[in-house]
Formats: structure tokens, sequence, C-alpha cells
């Protein structure tokens, strides 16, 4: 599927210090009976963001309008769990387009990459300056460079280079995706498939 | 092939392999695709939008589990969202010519029981499913693991995958299990020894006397939870009890097919001098019955041992503190004696005949407690026969329980099997996340035995006493 091109993303963030964030907090089992991939924004967060009464919860994050932007923070193992990808998409359709944390549970990393949200693995200690950063001053912007491979805390100047494949980098630069890459190698494909003793 | 000494995770990783691309992933031949109504959707969407085709259908199964109802499957489904899944499973099935086990059909049941048990999954395969617990196929020497709704689209149309190969982990585990101790409580107990994250990064293989001893009931639900360690998948050595499983299943190769495969199949095995990039040993001697207590899986105990002090948890900030506050338990508490209103028995880590079995060994002349509400779900009809053929059931009923319909159930709460918020579930399911049985739901993962013994005394005993 067709997502934005990613190259230099400037935002304040979303902290969200909380270690071992599942893809069931991130969104329910019961809002994945959709058959389009349409409004999982609505429920991103759903059990922590609202009160069995549908009243939001005014401590969680996301209500908190001090608290704004494209880049989500997350603590460590973001993302464990279940393989939906309708996690990533609710990520995405609330409005992020980049994830930081300290380490990304396997899969998750996986499907953002696959539809356009970049997961940027930081230090422990580089994740600790952005918190503080953004505690400091919520409005702190953070810069994401992907070409250079370099985050910036824009208060202090603070930056770590970031790993990810040179495939995928270039990938998420043009926007393309990993379909548009095996199509082109059906022929390939099927003379492999040929000999499966499978 | 290469002439150096390799493991098994690398002799069936490598055999699959199409392409390398430089500073990118592996291009990855998938041999088995499962699909089922909740992530296949959006995947069959996006084909038709590129205009493209399933290319292989054959290799693919379709099988409804995730929001099934678990009683009078006979009706039509009566929430209209879980019945339009359903229906666009069967109708994407049938235009693509993908074999589908819908609601009703005699081989229906949670995908990861059913491809087991028909011969599907076979080792040395690749197999994917868009579901995390894939890994559970790897009991069967195969690589398996859980995909996300983009990878389906992918495999759907092209067979393969793009995927970077794991590091390797080996996990070994020597010596005889204890009483009560089953296949359950070796992979809860690894989890409370290195964290719901500490295989992140790698494919597990376990191997060892305890792996060896185990049926392939017992290895699937190892593997199934390998998962919950964070690693992508997990796998045990093919030997003459997975041979014996699969030899008669309906589509188990048969004949000199059969022969050819099986010479194949006893090469799977890790080399002698093969290096893997981290191994852990365990003794079998240091488990006991286990019990989770916390929201991840990785928050687990002995069953006679008191929840963990903050200061003695590897992870114990804020996090855990949020854990046990969820929970209604403080740290240095006892878990033994704790109240329990719920009891599930079912899903993809334990919803086969052993796990019946088990289960009923304990309730046979006993009376299920009254403060207990249990939910038997088999992991597929088949299961379900094997249950009422084997006498199962009249003990099951005797004691005051009654079984539902195969489905994943309240292991994901997705259909009306939902734990009510504040109660409290002993379950034989995978995942004790927050609200993951349903909204405020708090569940303490465990074994058959273990579900079994809060069944019918009503809360949290150690199952040694009763047996």
């Amino acid at each position: 599927m067709a997502y934005d091109k990613f190259t230099v993303l400037k935002s304040s963030a979303v902290p969200l210090p909380i270690e071992n964030v599942d893809t069931d907090q991130i969104i329910p089992a019961r809002f994945l009976k959709a058959t389009k991939r349409e409004g999982f924004g609505d429920n991103l967060f759903r059990d922590w963001r609202y009160n069995n009464d549908e009243t939001p919860k005014k401590d969680f994050i996301l209500n908190n309008p001090i608290y704004s932007g494209k880049i989500l923070v997350g603590e460590k193992n973001f993302g464990s769990g279940s393989s939906r990808e309708h996690a990533a998409w609710a990520i995405y359709d609330y409005g992020f387009r980049a994830v930081v944390s300290s380490f990304f549970a396997d899969i998750f990393k996986g499907n953002a990459l696959n539809i356009g949200i970049l997961p940027v693995t930081v230090t422990p200690d580089f994740l600790e300056k952005i918190f503080n950063a953004i505690e400091a001053d919520p409005k702190v912007e953070l810069e994401i460079n992907l070409p250079d491979q370099i985050i910036t805390i824009l208060s202090t100047g603070a930056k770590e280079s970031f790993v990810i494949n040179g495939y995928k980098k270039h990938n998420m630069i043009n926007g393309f995706d990993d379909i548009d890459y095996l199509q082109a190698m059906k022929e390939e494909i099927k003379t492999f498939a040929s000999k499966s003793i499978y | 092939m290469s002439d150096k000494s390799s493991t098994l995770f690398d002799k069936v990783w490598d055999a699959h392999v199409i392409r390398k691309i430089e500073d990118g992933p592996d291009v990855f031949f998938i041999d088995r695709h499962f699909i089922h109504e909740v992530t296949s959707p959006v995947a069959f969407l996006g084909l038709e939008s590129r205009g493209i085709n399933v290319v292989f259908p054959e290799h693919t199964f379709a099988t409804a589990d995730h929001n099934t109802p678990t009683i009078n499957q006979h009706l039509p489904v009566e929430d209209p969202l879980s019945a339009n899944q359903l229906q666009a499973l069967e109708k994407n099935s049938a235009k693509y010519g993908i074999s589908h086990w819908g609601l009703n059909n005699p081989k229906n049941g949670i995908v990861h029981v059913v491809g087991p048990e028909n011969g599907i999954t076979l080792p040395g395969m690749t197999i994917v499913c868009g579901d995390s617990h894939t890994s559970t196929h790897g009991a069967f020497g195969a690589i398996a693991f859980g995909i996300g709704t983009s990878e389906v689209e992918m495999v759907l149309s092209s067979q393969c995958i793009m995927q970077p190969k794991p590091k390797k982990m080996r996990i070994t585990i020597n010596g005889k299990l204890g009483k009560a101790v089953v296949a359950k409580d070796v992979p809860l107990y690894i989890l409370s020894q290195i964290s719901a994250s500490g295989a992140t990064g790698y494919f597990i293989e376990f191997a060892g006397e305890v792996f060896e001893n185990m049926s392939m009931e017992g290895r699937m639900t190892v593997c199934n939870l390998s998962i919950e360690m964070g690693a992508r998948g997990g796998m045990i050595a093919p030997d003459e009890t997975t041979f014996n499983y699969l030899k008669g299943r309906e589509k188990s190769p048969k004949g000199d097919a059969w022969d050819k495969a099986l010479s194949y199949w006893k090469t799977l095995k890790t080399d002698a001098d093969a290096i893997f990039d981290l191994e852990l040993n365990f003794d079998a001697s240091e488990i006991e019955p286990q019990i989770t207590y916390g929201t991840n899986p990785g928050l687990g105990i002995g069953i006679t041992k008191n929840i963990p002090l903050s200061t003695a948890v590897k992870d114990g900030g804020a996090s855990y503190k949020k854990s046990l506050e969820y929970m209604g338990f403080a740290e240095n508490e006892k878990i033994i004696g704790k109240k329990v209103d719920y009891v599930f028995l079912g899903s993809c880590t334990n919803g086969r005949i052993e796990d019946f079995r088990a289960f009923a060994s304990i309730v046979k002349g006993r009376k299920k407690a009254d403060n207990i509400t249990a939910w038997l779900v088999p992991g597929s009809h088949i299961v379900e026969s094997q249950i009422k053929e084997e006498g199962i059931l009249d003990i099951l009923n005797a004691a005051g329980f009654s079984l539902r319909q195969p489905g994943c159930s309240a292991c994901l709460a997705m259909n009306d099997d939902k734990i009510p918020a504040g109660k409290y579930a002993v379950s034989t399911s995978n995942r004790n996340f927050e609200g993951r049985q349903g909204p405020g739901a708090r569940t303490l993962l465990a074994s058959p035995l273990v579900a079994a013994v809060a069944a019918v005394t009503g809360v949290v005993t150690d199952p040694r006493e009763l047996l």
C-alpha cells in the first residue's frame, strides 16, 4: 500500500515512558473486525485513552493537549506481542510518522517499515535525554534525518545516529514497497518453486 | 548448501533464500501460508487494487478461528462485523481457489492446531501466517513465524517475503521434569528467567533431553510461546516422535514420497560443532509448576514462590508497579490461595487432546468449585471428537464442566468469550497483557494442570497436592 515518502521529519513528540507496550494496548483485539484499513487511529491505545463510558482518561498522554506531534517516543520492547499490522495502521492513522525507542519487537518493527512508519532505535542514554528534553519543554522538536540516519534534539543539539538497512531506507525515502520488488522477480520465484519438494 | 557446520535453522533458512539483497533482507520463499479472517481481508483488498493474482493458491490454507463464536456455531454469527470478516474469508478463498475450512467444516479449528493435525505442517518447511503464534509449527523442525498483513499480501502475490536473517540462539534443558511439571511450565520458566524480550532479534532452537522426551503436543506448546520471549520463532529438530506423529495424516506424504521426505527430514539437525550467537542452559530439576502474576508473560514464578519485590526484578521500575496495580497484587504476596473467578482451557497454546487429558486427570472424581466459571474450548473439531471418543467428555460433565466449540475464544476475546473487568482467570493461553482476555480482565497464565486444580478448588493451588 502506498505511503508518504520519508526524508527529514521535524516535529514535536509525544512521550510514552512505559516498557513492553504490547500491540494489544496499541489496538485491542475487539477493534480488529474491519475488512478495510480505515479509522484505526480512533482506537489507538483505546483502553488507556478512554474510560468505559467513552470519556477520555485525563491522565493519559494522548489526552494531554500540551503534547502533540508526529513522533511517538516509547520505552524498550515497544510493540511486543501480536503480529497485528493494525497496531502500525492505528499509529499511522493517528498521525505519527516515526516511533523512537531503545528497542522494538521484531514483528512490529517490520510492520512499521512496511507501511511507512520509521522505527528509530536509539541508545537507552539518548532515549532518556529525549524524555528529559520533552519534560523540560513539551514543545521541543526532534529532527529525524533518514538520508543521514541522524536523530537530533533541536533544543539541546544532542544527536545520535541510527541504523536502518540500505534497502529499507531506499524504500522509505521513495515510498516504495516490497510488493513492487517481488512482482519484478516473478519468473525467478516460479523457477525456484518448481524445484521445491513441498 | 555449504560444507561448513550449520545449525538446523541455517539449513532450513538457507534452502529457502532466492536472492540475498546487499545491505538488505533476503528474498525468502514460503512453503505454506495459513490465513484467517482477521489479518487477511486488507491483503486481498491490496491485491485487487494492484490488479494482481494469488500466485500459488495451493500453498495457502484458510481457516476461521479468531472471532468465531464457541457456542451455537450452527446458527448465523450474530455480531455483524465478525460475520462480515468470516464472509470475506470465504469469498476471497473461493475467488482465488484457496482451500477454506470455515465454521462447521469438520476440519475447522484454530489455525495452529489444524495445520499440524492434518499433516499440512512438515519438517523443513517455511511457514507463515498473519498471527504471531505461527511459531507453534516450529515443533516439527520448520521455520515458522508470524507476519503482518503487508506480508500476507506479499506471500499471496509472490509466495515470498523479504526478511533479514535473525540471529541464532539455542536453549538447552537437560534432566527430568518433576511431578506435575508439564510442557507449558518449561517456556513459562524460561520466560521468567530471560524476560519477555530476552530473545528479541533471535530465532531459538530448543534442545536437550526435556524436549527430546516431549510429545509433539508438548513441543508445540513450547514453540508456541517462543514469540513471548521476543523471538521470531522457535524450533525443535525432527525425530522419531515427529515422524510417528506425521505418518498417515491426511496431507502427509504417502508411499515413495514419504520415504524420500523422511530421508531428507533425518538430515535436519544441528551439526555437532555448529555455532550459535547465544547459548542458554537450564536444569529441568529447577522447574516448578509455573504461574504468572503480572501483565507480560515474563512475569511468572514457581507456584510456591511469592510475588517478587520490585528490587528483585530486572524491569522492576514504574512499569512493574503499574503491572501489579492492574492485577490487584502486591509485592511479596503469596500467589497460592489467590481467589480465581474464571478458568480457560484452550487456545493454540493448550487446546490439544493432551491438554484435555491432563485437565481431566485432575477433575476426575472431583467437582467444579462453585465460584468458578470454566470455559473449556477444544482447538479443533478433530480434538473435540477425540475428547468424546476417549470418554473425557463424560469425566468433564460428571465434574460439572461442559465443552464449548472450537476457536480462539477467550485467548484474545474477539468474540463474546470475554473475562469481565476485575475478574481473575487462570488461563492456559499465551498472553496476560492488560485487557487481553477482555477489558479489565486479570489473567494468570499456567498449565492445564494448574488450571484444573484452580477449577476444582476455586483458588490458585499447587497441582502436586492433588495428583
